[in-house]
């Protein structure tokens, strides 16, 4: 490992992006080659067209979302700490995290609140704060297949909200969505392994 | 479970079985006592019939000695087939039990079905006919299914689990077998040591491949897959190497001379055969991937000789008592890469199929004579050999998988937890292997050759049966630990929303690996191994009109099934239903639930599917067509009012979308107008285009106008000729990953949007000739997920 700490100078912003993200030096580092072989025409930040060429998310029903989230208020780059920041969501949860953490220092990225905040943001294009009958209908429309009709995905989208929506007003805020997936097992769910 | 098999199989199957019946009993009547081999019956027709001149000529003669063989092979192998049917009908039950306890179950039925007719000549299966003709297409199918990237990336732990697992599964069995029969009180004390360990090599030999069907629910990690797979591969090879130095042991006479000097022998001459399998099998690898570059006038004979070589490299080791099995082995996997991009189309199905093909049929075979050795008077049944037999091999698989992987996990990046090594354990199932290398057996050596044979059978059925019906939930439990049994729809929906977006963003994360060693090699393999190997242009005009051909298709089912019809988009009608919210009865929830769960596109597998007894079908290339022409025309309609950069508006003309167009998602298509395109060129059939209308969008048009800028000229002019006619979209997309690594060596982009306008019409095919074949040519050198089938939008 010794010649790979010196190419860890590299990295602009190593120790800030540490901090930040909790990543370990050895996956900054590969996070960072991906970044580098993302970035084909070397400009030192991605666009939306660098990611659009991974040819896999072309085929995901939400690639065009998950592109749009590594650019936040509608940027149009994205620099390596940017890059990073938004994989960090993915983390998996060690137990060390929960436990010293002191409630002064802000969440770390990948905690269980900032996951769903993640997911939340996938849905919620306006950013008003609460997904509409609307947006919920289109994600509904994008994951499901031709063979369903119209009435069909706008009555699921009813009854998706209707379920959610405590307070009524026809929309899930945030919280709502919280609620609403509290059984399930948020933290394995978004974490990818290899990002420790 | 079995009746309830029974009941599945059809009319048919059944009608079979009075045929097969009454021909053994025909045959039972005609059968000479003498060996009734195709030789003897032409002559004994011949000179039946010129010995009785003056006999009426008979109308209608039965001869059954002439087929019998071919015949009752036939029909066997049908029964399976039909079973097989049967057995997908039901389509839970793959998912219960893997499918080899299928074709035991028919084996143990046709060996029923002959024991009960007292066929005089039952089939049996010699050394020869095993070695030289069962068992190559079986390694062969599992060399070429491989996924050669991750294989590679972990093969240090694949060949220390598959090599040392096996080698201290042996050994351990063995010896502690040996040690029970020491014990005077079982009768066993005629079993000596070498025989013992003889037994323990070709008990050890797993197969756990025939249980990877029953993971497919419960999301196996790629490595965990790739270690069960690669151990199934690499395992026959070791054992029948094992096997036979033993063998070679045991013929020696006298065993008390074996002395030191000898073991060392067998060790160096263990390594020695199982490295020089693999260089022959690279060698012959080498030599087909060169053949196949000048077969394209004659893509008939590609399968052929894809076959002929790998067969010859078997054959050839075998002639030199290297390990032939290792051989096939890396003859499939070296040539499969070159082979794959020099063959046509049709050939390379062909290849895949005919494989699955031939190693089904084998593997059908041995069964059969499992079964009929199984249903028989020749068993020896001793209690304590076959129970510690049992005990032992399992305790010494456990040993072996937490012992190795305690040691390799120290080196890995990624570990296997305990979890995957129960599984890993749990999946040793015996099968076809170990029973033949105990049936083939000297009996001169072995005179209790019939007791090893009883005791293999067991373990067999007890690790397939007991074992394989039940690591299904097994893996399902320690995978899941909380099982919600009712999920709202809200939670169905929102957990496939997360594994869409967990697997969109493990693929921006790319594959890791240790990419120096993987560098080397790919720029050695780009440099010289390609130059070599592979053909120069390609010429695959016809991938542009299949594509064509398939996207047309395609569009006119979406628009034939109402769904992309311009009211079914339409906005104002949404406005009045917020009012109303239904009280939904249980059951319209529940159909809900069912019409999400059925229609729901399914998360793309990083794994890749590998069933030993069947190619998967092309779902996902369906769901791949749909999601990228949706996103199409998403992206044609974001595109509509913006001019394009280099400066033309873009209603005044015929644009001709290509593949995709850098840059709009979804949520900046804020167009409300519908798109119409018409394809005038009459020398281009190209895509009749729908009519289209969006939803409108809450994006705001300040994003639009953004993302114009967010093309750079220079991407799209890169090298000059920017504008290919090639329609390149391709569902597994790996030829953008391609793209996407290969910065020096590629200057264009490989996808661009094409005007119409700057091509002249002559050029437009030749270009696509063009681009299609860097395409393809790119292809192979970017192939990150390496699928086991190649779906049909990738290849002419």
């Amino acid at each position: 490992m010794g010649s790979r700490s010196s190419r860890a100078a590299v990295i602009p912003d190593v120790d800030s992006i540490r901090r930040e993200t909790g990543f370990s030096q050895a996956s900054l580092l590969r996070l960072y080659q991906r970044f580098r072989a993302l970035d084909r025409s070397e400009k030192g930040y991605l666009s939306r067209m660098d990611l659009q060429q991974i040819g896999a998310l072309a085929v995901n029903p939400l690639g065009d979302r998950i592109i749009d989230s590594f650019f936040p208020d509608g940027s149009q780059r994205v620099d390596f700490s940017g890059f990073v920041r938004v994989l960090a969501y993915f983390r998996p949860i060690e137990d060390e995290d929960t436990g010293i953490r002191d409630s002064k220092q802000p969440e770390p990225l990948n905690s269980r609140m900032n996951k769903l905040r993640f997911a939340f943001q996938l849905y919620d294009l306006d950013r008003d704060g609460k997904i509409s009958r609307q947006e919920m209908l289109q994600v509904l429309r994008l994951m499901v297949g031709v063979q369903v009709t119209e009435e069909q995905l706008e009555s699921i989208a009813d009854r998706t909200v209707q379920e959610a929506d405590e307070d009524g007003d026809g929309a899930v805020s945030f919280l709502e969505f919280t609620k609403s997936l509290e059984k399930m097992n948020i933290e394995q769910k978004m974490s990818i392994r290899i990002l420790k | 479970m079995d009746l309830q098999m029974f009941v599945t199989l059809s009319p048919g199957n059944w009608l079979l079985l009075l045929v097969a019946l009454e021909c053994s009993e025909a045959s039972s009547d005609l059968n000479k006592p003498a060996n009734p081999t195709a030789q003897h019956t032409p002559n004994a027709r011949f000179a039946a019939a010129s010995s009785e001149p003056d006999e009426r000529i008979s109308v209608f003669e039965l001869d059954y000695d002439y087929v019998q063989i071919p015949y009752e092979v036939t029909l066997w192998i049908l029964l399976a087939s039909l079973a097989k049917i049967g057995f997908h009908l039901y389509h839970r039950l793959p998912h219960l039990m893997p499918e080899s306890c299928l074709l035991i179950l028919v084996g143990v039925l046709v060996g029923a079905i002959i024991f009960g007719t007292d066929h005089k000549s039952p089939p049996v299966m010699d050394s020869s006919i095993y070695f030289l003709y069962l068992l190559p297409p079986i390694v062969l199918e599992g060399g070429y299914f491989m996924p050669t990237r991750p294989f590679f990336e972990n093969l240090g732990s694949i060949l220390w689990w598959a090599g040392l697992g096996s080698l201290v599964n042996a050994f351990g069995i063995g010896l502690s077998l040996y040690l029970v029969c020491q014990v005077q009180a079982f009768g066993l004390g005629d079993v000596n040591l070498l025989q013992n360990l003889l037994f323990g090599s070709l008990i050890s030999a797993v197969d756990p491949a025939a249980v990877l069907a029953v993971f497919e629910e419960a999301r196996v990690n790629e490595q965990l897959y790739l270690i069960i797979f690669g151990e199934a591969l690499l395992n026959d090879g070791i054992s029948v190497v094992l096997y036979n130095i033993l063998i070679a042991f045991t013929k020696m006479h006298k065993f008390e001379d074996i002395e030191a000097v000898d073991i060392l022998a067998g060790c160096a001459r263990f390594v020695i055969v199982g490295v020089g399998g693999v260089l022959f099998g690279v060698v012959f690898g080498f030599i087909s991937a060169f053949i196949t570059r000048f077969t394209q006038n004659i893509s008939a004979i590609e399968p052929l000789i894809v076959f002929m070589f790998s067969y010859l490299s078997y054959l050839a080791a075998e002639t030199l008592y290297l390990s032939g099995i290792l051989a096939i082995t890396a003859c499939a996997v070296t040539m499969k890469k070159y082979v794959e991009e020099n063959v046509s189309q049709k050939s390379y199905t062909t290849i895949k199929y005919f494989m699955k093909m031939l190693s089904s049929v084998s593997e059908t075979l041995i069964f059969i004579f499992m079964g009929v050795s199984t249903v028989g008077k020749n068993h020896e049944w001793n209690w304590a050999f076959i129970c510690f037999t049992l005990v032992f091999c399992q305790i010494w698989r456990a040993i072996s998988v937490f012992a190795l992987f305690y040691v390799s996990n120290q080196f890995r990046t990624f570990p296997f937890s305990i979890k995957d090594q129960c599984i890993i354990f749990y999946s040793g199932v015996r099968g076809a292997g170990s029973f033949s290398l105990a049936f083939l057996l000297p009996l001169s050596l072995f005179p209790r050759k019939k007791m090893f044979v009883t005791a293999t059978l067991v373990v067999i059925y007890f690790t397939t049966f007991i074992q394989g019906i039940t690591i299904g939930p097994l893996v399902r439990y320690l995978d899941v630990k909380k099982t919600n049994k009712k999920e709202s729809i809200n939670e169905e929906l929102h957990i496939r929303l997360m594994d869409h977006l967990k697997a969109g963003i493990e693929d921006v994360c790319g594959h890791w690996s240790h990419y120096q060693v993987r560098d080397k090699f790919k720029k050695f393999d780009h440099r010289y191994l390609r130059k070599i190997l592979i053909r120069k242009n390609l010429p695959k005009s016809s991938i542009v009109s299949l594509y064509k051909k398939l996207e047309m298709k395609q569009a006119i089912e979406m628009v034939e099934t109402g769904i992309l019809s311009s009211t079914a988009f339409s906005v104002p009608q949404q406005a009045q239903r917020i009012q109303g919210i239904k009280r939904l009865s249980p059951e319209d929830v529940e159909s809900m639930r069912d019409i999400l769960t059925r229609n729901m596109y399914q998360v793309r597998q990083r794994t890749p599917s590998y069933n030993k007894y069947n190619l998967k079908p092309q779902t996902s290339e369906k769901q791949a067509k749909e999601i990228l022409i949706r996103r199409q025309n998403t992206f044609r309609e974001s595109r509509k009012g913006h001019s394009l950069p280099w400066g033309k508006p873009a209603g005044t003309k015929n644009i001709r979308y290509l593949s995709f167009p850098y840059g709009h998602p979804q949520s900046a298509g804020g167009d409300s107008g519908a798109a119409e395109f018409t394809d005038d060129d009459s020398s281009d059939p190209g895509l009749p285009f729908i009519k289209f209308s969006t939803p409108s969008q809450t994006g705001s048009l300040q994003k639009r106008r953004r993302m114009q800028e967010a093309i750079p000229m220079k991407s799209l002019h890169g090298g000059g000729k920017a504008f290919n006619s090639g329609y390149q979209r391709n569902a597994s997309q790996e030829g953008a990953v391609g793209g996407g690594r290969r910065a020096a060596s590629r200057p264009k982009p490989l996808f661009h949007v094409v005007d119409e306008e700057y091509e002249s019409g002559g050029e437009s095919e030749q270009e696509s000739l063009a681009a299609g074949s860097r395409w393809t040519a790119d292809r192979g050198d970017s192939r990150e997920h390496d699928k086991s089938h190649s779906p049909l939008l990738q290849r002419k």
